[in-house]
């Protein structure tokens, strides 16, 4: 499998620890990515809210990059970035706005390699795959998985998974000897990008979802999604703070059980760089 | 005046929007949006009634309000509205056409600030230059508010993020930001109009 | 025809404002075949017609026109006036001069010119008619009812007690329909089973009414008056002639964990059962899928008990045959499912309110079983996780109805009536708990239907909220309900015990096909269509077929049982006489030069043509050609355009009437 990777801000910013984790798993799995050459920032929430062109642009940008390096899939593991990807996707459908994207990039802007998210790319290794190849079931993890916002949503745009009762993540931990609780909160919103202009709404939001995960017994959230991570790891002391109430919540990437199931340690998977680690 | 300067916007169409104008005459208020909202209970104005102020043509309240910068922006309105109006759309479009008309609320400063930071920092780089997007809006934040201790919010987790390894000194930048410069001159000149 | 008398009405101030009538007339008296050209100012008064058939005795007029309004309009006036004078009535024709003249223009010499022109066409079509005998078909006159429910049995009992013999087929083992399951009826709290249970009853034993439950319309042949009709009876495995309803059966049944249709679920039922206590008739069923000695002749306890011997594991599905001259169609409606899986692709599902997740987050339907006293729980409003009793219980309107996105765009109805309904009954049942509703508006348009939500509101206490709902959750046993309130400008969340959600009205499964047996048409939503929305609401566009009740569109129990007596009516209309007669305006095929090619059997919209054989008079085969049932043809044309051999022609507008119209224009 040689997949584009669009790595997006974030895997070379504050959560390289993702990037980390999900090197590391693949390598062991002998998935080679091939990163884009000069991806551009998707423009994220930014672009979205206040320049509605510019954000159809700068993925379009991306895509044309990943198609002209001849990648027919293109994996981006920030949901943000691959949403915005795929609403360029979706935009470009429409001739007569690929002509003036196009233009607007100078490249041709042809809108037809798939674009996978994290989940999405372990369903393409295969459970079949990734089954025989778990060394250390999780035996002793019992998970939330949590899908956020925009792993789902909107779903005329990333047509991905029952958007209302998903179950992939489920599907995929369950693979790697895990369990893993129904409980409310899957698809509803941390915060995501308002983590430091609004933080009164994004520690509000991530109490709910931790303290539900928890309710419903789990003993760890797995996320896929580098801004989900930061809100509801890096956050979580805060959390605590405002709440006044321990939660002692881990949060895994996706990758990082996979990895453990592997046999890969927590330092190879950057594990140990997380806010909350096992007690 | 203000009315002048809103140009062509009637109740049908949003002010700015590509390549289409949503059509917010569809929607038939009934709450769906407000309902799932998971920050509707910190709006000045419900989502739905940020529709129906579009729906009226009542530009001056919709662009003033604080509901559009309180919105995260994820997409659960959009998804379960079942007159399939792009409610978050909607949401976007005023943001741009509050910020481009200087209509922001003052009392959302500290996100209006971020993303206009955040877009000028990306417009630079091409790529997103955290310690720089960090920098410069605790910079705007404390030349707008005069307040000292917002420079040293969170000024804790700096150490501890560098411990983790997650903070870059020298982070990396796009090579060619001559193509990001003019993709961001081109979607920006059509805005104006 | 060479005698044509031409009458030019003014029709008051309409057409003489516009269209100078002397002149008309004038010209149109100088035309060939014209005998007399006279104009008055109410022709289709009573002097107006005295003066047509005056002309037509006086001239021996062979021909008649007359320029003045639409067809639809007098032209059985003029017909039975002809009639009246001893002229074949279809030699007569209309020139409208009026809606396609007078009407629509201003300039009066144009409009004069205009109006001459459309007369000289309606002269030429006239020199060119025929006279015809209009058509006369036997008529069995016997009618079928098709679905057991409130609006088949209003049509069957008012058919019958009309003195016709009636066939009833209703798929259920019961006739009843949904009715039949529902507790009490708004806007009068009257209980419905008392209601309904006697009409049932008499359906039952009236002297004149036959009916198959446990059955289905397998195939229909023929045409109006003529209809053949195939009945697929169901193998119930119980002989109805010889058992005695006793129960002994049901009773002993070991298998007694299935989930009973007729409470939805909400109670179970044995293998062998009847739907409910009152059903008619009184016959047990056998569920083949659940039964142990059909599915591995195991028990058989059943056979043993029954004295009358009525159990018979060998039976089979039979065919028979009935004739019958008229068809109700009364087949009802279903809920939009609130399972996970969709029936169509294009219905998303509700997976924001727990799809068949949560146990307590139920349909309305449903509901109504669980306050039934003839309910699973007695009356008693046990909610079906635990069987506590729910203090706090939201309703959700408008689901699946009024949704682009995830359902169907049309609003149901009777569901802000029944929810209506549903707040009193829960407040009379648990006069602690709280009724909490979510509606987007309340159309309560019917006798005391407004007073009677306001009733719910003001007396009943049920909290309305004007907003949708957006997710419902389970958390600690408590089913948390997150919607809007959009006169308050915000959102609210309610813990509630029990949720109830009025699904969209769809028509009942199958109805495609029965459609498709019957020829009649359905809408995109498989609602069957009305020939016409305001004049023709119970026929269809097939003659001799009538709709009634819910197949139709979403409706309550008056509305359905008003529909069912229309149809009635109309049934008895045309089972009055021996013989039915229609208009002769209809195709005929050229049988000498028919090529029997039968693209026109293919393209017939009513499947009103058939092959047939063209033999001498003592039986030797010439040759096969098509043939119109003159029962069925309902003169639209289609064959006759698509002809290759020009051998299809439509009486009273042949080609050649047509052609003489055209070419008189060039």
């Amino acid at each position: 499998m040689n997949i584009g990777y669009y790595p997006g801000c974030a895997l070379h910013g504050s959560s390289n620890d993702c990037e980390q984790s999900l090197r590391a798993c693949l390598s062991a799995l002998d998935v080679q990515l091939g990163e884009i050459k000069d991806w551009i920032c998707c423009g994220a929430t930014a672009a979205h809210s206040l320049n509605h062109k510019l954000s159809l642009a700068l993925p379009a940008r991306n895509l044309a990059v990943a198609e002209r390096d001849g990648f027919k899939q293109l994996f981006a593991p920030c949901p943000l970035c691959s949403m915005q990807l795929l609403k360029a996707k979706k935009a470009v459908a429409d001739e007569r706005v690929r002509k003036e994207l196009s233009e607007i990039v100078e490249a041709d802007v042809r809108g037809e390699s798939e674009v996978l998210n994290l989940i999405q790319l372990f369903e393409k290794i295969g459970v079949d795959r990734l089954k025989p190849a778990v060394k250390a079931p999780l035996e002793s993890i019992t998970a939330a998985c949590y899908y956020g916002c925009l792993l789902t949503r909107p779903p005329d745009v990333v047509h991905f998974d029952d958007f209302e009762q998903p179950s992939s993540m489920e599907s995929i931990v369950a693979a790697l000897g895990a369990k893993t609780v129904e409980w409310n909160y899957k698809t509803e919103c941390c915060g995501a990008g308002m983590t430091m202009c609004n933080e009164d709404i994004v520690l509000e939001l991530a109490h709910k979802i931790l303290s539900n995960a928890a309710e419903h017994g789990a003993n760890c959230l797995v996320v896929a999604c580098p801004m989900c991570h930061v809100n509801l790891d890096m956050k979580q002391a805060a959390v605590e703070r405002r709440f006044g109430k321990k939660l002692g919540m881990v949060v895994y990437y996706l990758s990082d059980l996979v990895g453990l199931a592997l046999g890969l340690s927590a330092e190879q998977l950057g594990i140990n760089r997380h806010f909350v680690t096992q007690a | 005046m203000e009315n002048q300067a809103l140009g062509q916007v009637t109740s049908e169409r949003l002010p700015v929007h590509f390549p289409d104008p949503i059509q917010v005459a569809n929607c038939y208020q009934c709450g769906k949006c407000t309902a799932g909202c998971p920050v509707a209970m910190h709006m000045d104005v419900a989502p739905n009634q940020v529709v129906r102020l579009a729906q009226l043509g009542e530009w001056e309240k919709a662009l003033r309000s604080r509901a559009i910068w309180e919105c995260v922006g994820c997409q659960t309105c959009s998804t379960r509205c079942p007159k399939e109006v792009d409610c978050a759309g909607v949401m976007d479009a005023l943001r741009e056409a509050s910020l481009a008309r200087g209509m922001a609320a003052p009392g959302r400063y500290f996100v209006v600030a971020f993303q206009k930071i955040f877009l000028e920092n990306i417009h630079r780089n091409g790529r997103l230059n955290e310690l720089e997007l960090i920098g410069h809006f605790k910079v705007d934040v404390l030349l707008h508010t005069g307040r000292i201790p917002f420079l040293f919010k969170d000024a804790g987790l700096a150490p501890q993020l560098g411990k983790r390894k997650k903070l870059h000194l020298i982070p990396g930048r796009a090579r060619d930001r001559g193509v990001v410069e003019r993709i961001f001159e081109r979607c920006s000149g059509e805005r104006k109009a | 025809m060479s005698r044509i008398g031409v009458f030019t009405c003014w029709c008051g101030e309409n057409i003489a404002r516009t269209v100078d009538v002397d002149e008309v007339a004038k010209r149109v008296a100088e035309l060939p075949g014209v005998r007399c050209s006279l104009n008055y100012k109410y022709m289709c008064s009573d002097p107006g017609q005295a003066i047509v058939r005056e002309k037509i005795a006086t001239e021996k007029l062979d021909g008649v026109v007359v320029a003045s309004c639409s067809p639809h309009m007098h032209l059985k006036t003029f017909r039975k006036a002809a009639q009246a004078a001893g002229l074949n009535p279809y030699l007569v024709e209309m020139a409208n001069i009026r809606e396609q003249c007078s009407w629509v223009h201003h300039d009066r010499v144009q409009a004069t010119a205009k109006a001459f022109e459309i007369i000289r066409l309606s002269v030429e079509k006239a020199r060119n008619d025929a006279a015809l005998q209009p058509i006369r078909v036997p008529v069995t006159r016997r009618a079928l009812v098709i679905g057991g429910g409130v609006a088949g049995i209003q049509a069957a009992l008012d058919i019958a007690d009309a003195g016709h013999e009636v066939v009833m087929v209703e798929r259920e083992p019961s006739i009843g329909g949904k009715m039949a399951g529902l507790s009490e009826t708004f806007p009068t709290l009257d209980c419905s089973q008392c209601i309904l249970t006697p009409r049932m009853v008499e359906v039952g034993q009236h002297p004149r009414i036959k009916l198959y439950s446990y059955s289905e319309v397998e195939k229909v042949e023929g045409f109006v008056g003529n209809f053949r009709i195939t009945i697929r009876q169901k193998a119930r495995y119980v002989d109805v002639s010889k058992c005695t309803g006793c129960g002994e059966c049901w009773i002993i049944c070991p298998l007694k964990r299935n989930p009973s249709e007729f409470d939805y679920g909400m109670g179970m039922r044995p293998a062998i059962y009847i739907p409910f206590p009152q059903a008619v008739p009184a016959r047990p069923v056998i569920d083949k899928s659940q039964c142990a000695k059909l599915i591995r002749n195991g028990c058989g306890l059943c056979e043993k008990k029954c004295k009358a011997e009525a159990i018979n594991f060998k039976d089979e599905d039979r065919l028979v045959e009935e004739a019958v001259g008229a068809v109700v169609v009364a087949t009802g409606y279903k809920l939009y499912s609130i399972a996970k899986s969709q029936p169509k692709a294009t219905l998303a599902g509700y997976g924001e309110y727990g799809y068949g997740k949560y146990k307590d987050v139920i349909d309305s339907l449903q509901f109504e079983r669980l306050v039934s006293a003839s309910g699973p729980t007695g009356g008693v409003l046990k909610r079906p996780s635990d069987g506590a009793i729910p203090k706090s219980v939201v309703f959700i309107s408008c689901v699946g109805s009024r949704d682009n996105a995830k359902g169907l765009p049309y609003c149901s109805k009777i569901c802000c009536m029944y929810t209506a309904k549903h707040t009193m009954l829960y407040k009379h049942k648990v006069h602690d708990g709280q009724a909490h509703v979510f509606y987007m508006d309340i159309r309560a348009g019917g006798k005391g239907y407004d007073e009677f939500v306001r009733r719910a509101i003001e007396q009943d206490g049920a909290q309305y909220y004007r907003g949708r709902v957006s997710k419902i959750t389970q958390e600690g046993g408590k089913l948390v309900v997150r919607g809007a309130d959009t006169l308050a400008g915000m959102p609210v969340t309610i813990e509630a015990d029990l949720v109830v959600l009025a699904a969209a009205m769809r028509p009942a499964d199958g109805i495609e096909e029965l459609a498709q047996k019957l020829n009649i048409g359905c809408d995109e939503f498989g609602f069957l269509l009305e020939s016409h929305p305001k004049l023709r609401p119970v026929e269809t566009n097939t003659a001799g077929i009538f709709i009634a009740g819910a197949c139709h569109s979403p409706k309550d129990i008056p509305e359905a049982v008003a529909q069912a007596s229309a149809a009635a009516s109309k049934v008895q209309v045309m089972l009055a006489a021996d013989e039915l007669t229609r208009e002769p305006e209809i195709a005929a095929i050229n049988e000498q030069t028919c090529a029997a090619c039968f693209t026109c059997i293919r393209t017939c919209p009513y499947h009103a043509i058939d092959r047939a054989e063209l033999r001498t008079p003592r039986g030797a085969f010439i040759k096969n050609t098509a043939r119109v049932n003159p029962g069925l043809c309902m003169g639209c044309g289609t064959c006759v355009s698509v002809c290759p051999s020009k051998s299809a022609d439509l009486q009273g507008f042949t080609d050649q009437q047509v052609y003489a119209m055209v070419e008189s224009l060039a």
